[in-house]
């Protein structure tokens, strides 16, 4: 029964979504927009599960590992605050407490980590991107011309840009376009598993 | 000999501390001492930025905010060109930001574009806000806005509005244009452009960029913006020319850093193995 009635749900909820996409009446219509709104509340019991175990978790650490504690103090505390500011819809505006928190601490806090890549990415270039192999040499020549492209170099730009447009919409499209065909198949073997109860990990794996 | 294999393999192996100053001073001097970098368009951009001009009084455009602060560097820029051509045309604007912290990108610069146009909330344009789960607030939008948003971002019903009278799913907009930094423009082509048929153009990271031509020559997407390049495009074009066209010169002078170490880099790697073939 624990493992059937899963299954059963997912297969019927399966089969009659397939369906639904090929019947065109009012009924079927019906059946979409409820399951999708059934979607919406599943998504929000699931963000309170986050947040529970968010804290879970971080409660664990502030008790158990001295070397986390004052990170996962800082963790709890700011989601409290945040979630106290932002509780009501007038907070949200710009100049509130909340907004003010948003503007003056998590964007520069979030900007300054992903602008920390840039200085990973340059180091990172410059050891990867050498000519030991034919295939890492076109692979340098590749990210060479992208790159360049950047630079303002008169005439030699206007042929580059040419050159870029021809990378990205001839080999990058044909390699794109396969790899995006075969993760649509690789779904829709997934899906077919899962309404047919082959593929069972999300229960909890057998 | 000897002398000349070190310095061979000192271009090989530089510190990555130099690297990292090196960079650093590309980015703050361009600061301290700007300069314009020429902007040549894409027809990508243009056919974006054809399609928001061709719009007119009373034409609604969908506009999707979907990155975070993490990103803004990059998106910022063509979200406000694209927000303050609408305004200046007169076009309405529907916006959602389907990602957790874009309620808060919006509201950074929605009241800024809108008191520069004189725009006004609920009348020229709407903010809906946030739903989780983006897959499902973009097939239901496609149904109706109101089966996910009963009411916008600040908590006014959509049947008061005036702004969302007479409009009642996003296929009945001009378009859709998605600023993005995640999988939300693939939900956007799947299911607002695969499923319901609306125009659809992206703005997108520079590094997503090449996931998504192949959606640009099969037709599934009008225009596409990549980063910081195709935000600077779009000002240079809008005449709108704010932090997108000005960060092409921190862009141009990092990169002109970079490829500067790569040559290096090569030179020593082909000089080395030279000298190594020489002695046998």
């Amino acid at each position: 029964m624990k493992k059937s009635l899963p299954l059963g749900i997912v297969f019927f909820a399966g089969v009659v979504m397939f369906f639904q996409h090929f019947i065109p009446t009012d009924q079927s219509e019906f059946i979409y927009k409820y399951a999708n709104d059934w979607l919406i509340c599943i998504g929000v019991y699931a963000m309170l599960l986050g947040i529970w175990s968010l804290i879970r978790v971080t409660l664990h650490k502030a008790r158990h590992d001295p070397n986390e504690r004052f990170y996962a103090i800082v963790t709890l505390v700011s989601m409290g605050i945040m979630i106290v500011a932002g509780w009501d819809v007038d907070n949200l505006r710009a100049g509130s407490l909340f907004m003010n928190m948003f503007n003056y601490i998590l964007i520069p806090v979030q900007a300054t980590i992903f602008s920390l890549l840039a200085f990973y990415v340059a180091s990172a270039a410059y050891r990867a991107f050498r000519a030991r192999t034919v295939l890492a040499t076109l692979l340098l020549f590749t990210a060479f011309v992208v790159m360049l492209r950047m630079i303002p170099l008169g005439y030699i730009s206007e042929l580059n840009q040419y050159l870029v447009a021809w990378i990205l919409s001839v080999p990058n499209l044909a390699a794109k376009r396969a790899i995006i065909m075969g993760v649509g198949l690789g779904m829709m073997a997934t899906s077919i598993k899962i309404i047919l109860g082959i593929e069972r990990q999300y229960l909890g794996g057998d | 000999m000897a002398k000349q294999e070190n310095l061979f393999d000192k271009m090989m192996s530089i510190d990555r501390r130099v690297i990292y100053l090196l960079l650093g001073l590309a980015v703050i001097v361009p600061a301290i001492f700007p300069f314009d970098v020429p902007v040549a368009t894409t027809p990508e951009v243009e056919s974006v930025f054809h399609f928001v001009d061709s719009l007119g009084t009373g034409d609604y455009l969908f506009l999707g905010v979907d990155y975070d602060p993490s990103t803004m560097a990059e998106l910022h820029p063509m979200t406000k060109a694209i927000l303050s051509q609408c305004f200046s045309q007169d076009v309405k604007v529907i916006i959602t930001a389907l990602s957790q912290n874009g309620p808060g990108m919006v509201e950074s610069i929605i009241n800024e574009i809108a008191d520069q146009y004189g725009a006004k909330n609920h009348i020229d344009y709407c903010f809906l806000g946030y739903k989780p789960y983006p897959g499902i607030v973009v097939l239901n939008m496609g149904v109706n806005f109101k089966l996910t948003f009963p009411n916008d971002y600040y908590g006014a019903s959509l049947d008061t509005i005036p702004v969302m009278q007479g409009i009642k799913n996003y296929t009945e907009c001009a378009g859709v244009i998605d600023v993005c930094a995640g999988n939300i423009a693939d939900m956007w082509i799947q299911f607002g452009n695969g499923r319901y048929g609306v125009p659809l153009a992206l703005g997108v990271t520079g590094v997503m960029a090449s996931d998504y031509y192949p959606y640009l020559q099969s037709g599934q997407i009008f225009g596409l913006m990549p980063g910081m390049k195709g935000a600077a495009e779009y000002e240079s074009l809008s005449g709108y020319k704010t932090t997108g066209i000005r960060s092409m010169a921190y862009q141009t002078s990092t990169h002109v850093i970079i490829l500067a170490f790569i040559i290096i880099s090569n030179i020593g790697w082909f000089l080395s193995r030279k000298e190594e073939k020489k002695i046998g």
